[in-house]
């Protein structure tokens, strides 16, 4: 069991790596353009501050639309828009082009579900206390929302670091890349017990890592 | 009946209605009303769930947008007014509500300040100004305090500084005390009855119970399907509707002869 990670420690330790790369661009994607999706989904929503309902319908279906697809076809399909971003198809950087595009609907939903759960009455309050609607998602929305906005991004990437494991079935580097090509492959069972094992603990890590954050910006 | 009848309306509404679209259909919360409330009083808005009172209240600083009708509060028309300039006559419009609504991840100096922040005050500034109006509410001790470690009579202090760290001209309360014990509703009540004779300021209490009414209000609007049925006078009260005869039967307490307002024993 030891041995192999003597053998192998060097591949596990670049894995790691690459995992940690395509999840981080996945994360950073998520919460850049993903956040802001699902705020205009709030907002634009029903009983939104800015209900606009034929545009939001429209929204939602193209978000629905691409979390439809199942998410190996999805990376398939992204082939072309894949190389022209990033110039090849393969490597944990091809790989996060894939998965930042399953994560900003993803994250975007959830984002609106949490924004949603601040009681209605807090923003009726700020309204008639005279802020605008920009204070209102400053000073009283995301603010209030935040341990749930917090939670939403742990599930986001302990999902993703899942994810980035499918995609090693393309070619995307990474602990599951390396558990399909010498675990699965070449029969190396130990490689394919220290890859659980690695993503085990990453999954844990994160988990802790966000519930402490999410504990400690909530004041309620 | 009114305190100050010579001057302009606190509040003037004319033709006002309020018509909600849902799912099954259109339905009227508010029929076509007209309203006069002059400076100096305290009216109440009494009436069962969904009888309108809370809408006719939420129209009074245009948390509902009326669907006819006009709005006067504070000497400008609320109806009238670009988004920016209605901003800024809310603040002349206090508002305290049943669950307080207060900011969870803000400290009572925190959300008492909020009312100043959203009005370009300093930081430094608005700091000073909601140490006094918490301490003039009783909280100068809990200035700190999260709501979360308050009690409900404490959170809708916080709420009251909130709703009067701007100096408004008028306080809406919508079901205030709902939420609270009798003593502590009492000692809200009778802060708000304070600041009236001392401030001169307006006030409009939405409630279903005619306890509160009949302590603090002047006179009372007693509401029905999304219409206001008659007017009593608080300091003389007749009531000329089984709606009204009802509530007041039961501001002296229910006995087995109280008759339902829709004629049952």
């Amino acid at each position: 069991m030891f041995d192999a990670l003597v053998q192998y420690g060097d591949l596990l330790q670049k894995a790691i790596w690459e995992t940690l790369l395509m999840v981080g661009i996945t994360m950073g994607v998520a919460i850049v353009v993903g956040g802001p999706l699902g705020l205009v989904l709030y907002l634009t929503g029903r009983g939104g501050l800015m209900e606009r309902r034929w545009f939001n319908e429209v929204l939602g279906y193209a978000v629905n639309a691409l979390r439809s697809f199942p998410f190996i076809i999805l990376l398939v399909i992204l082939i072309p828009v894949t190389r022209f971003l990033v110039g090849t198809s393969i490597g944990p950087r091809a790989a996060a082009v894939g998965l930042s595009v399953a994560a900003i609907p993803f994250f975007a939903r959830l984002v609106e579900q949490s924004l949603r759960d601040v009681p209605r009455g807090v923003v009726d309050a700020a309204i008639s206390a005279g802020a605008s609607y920009a204070q209102i998602v400053r000073l009283v929305l995301l603010p209030e929302a935040m341990p749930a906005l917090v939670s939403s991004l742990t599930i986001t990437a302990i999902s993703f670091i899942a994810y980035s494991a499918v995609a090693g079935a393309i070619g995307a580097g990474g602990i599951g890349d390396l558990a399909i090509r010498y675990g699965y492959y070449r029969f190396e069972t130990e490689v394919m017990i220290w890859c659980v094992i690695v993503m085990f603990v990453l999954v844990q890590l994160t988990q802790w890592l966000g519930s402490w954050a999410a504990r400690a910006v909530d004041k309620r | 009946m009114t305190a100050r009848a010579d001057g302009a309306p606190a509040i003037d509404m004319r033709n006002v209605s309020k018509r909600f679209q849902t799912e099954a259909g259109p339905v009227d919360a508010l029929r076509p009303t007209d309203l006069t409330i002059a400076p100096g009083e305290i009216v109440g808005l009494l009436g069962f769930s969904g009888a309108g009172k809370s809408t006719l209240l939420r129209l009074m600083n245009m948390l509902e947008t009326p669907t006819t009708g006009v709005v006067q509060v504070a000497g400008a028309d609320l109806t009238s007014l670009g988004e920016s300039p209605l901003r800024r006559q809310r603040r002349k419009i206090g508002m305290i509500f049943q669950l307080f609504n207060l900011l969870s991840h803000e400290t009572a100096l925190g959300n008492v300040a909020f009312a100043l922040r959203v009005a370009g005050v300093g930081r430094r500034e608005r700091r000073e100004r909601a140490r006094e109006a918490l301490k003039v509410v009783g909280l100068e001790d809990k200035v700190d305090a999260y709501p979360a470690q308050l009690s409900g009579g404490q959170r809708q202090r916080v709420a009251i500084a909130r709703a009067l760290v701007n100096e408004p001209d008028v306080l809406l309360c919508d079901e205030a005390t709902s939420a609270l014990d009798p003593h502590t509703s009492l000692s809200i009540l009778r802060f708000l009855k304070r600041l009236n004779e001392e401030q001169g300021t307006t006030i409009v209490i939405v409630t279903h119970d005619i306890k509160v009414a009949d302590y603090v209000c002047q006179r009372c609007a007693i509401m029905q399907d999304g219409a206001i049925r008659e007017w009593i006078d608080m300091s003389d009260p007749r009531p000329a509707s089984p709606l009204g005869q009802f509530f007041l039967e039961t501001a002296k307490g229910w006995t087995d002869e109280t008759v339902l307002p829709d004629g049952s024993a």
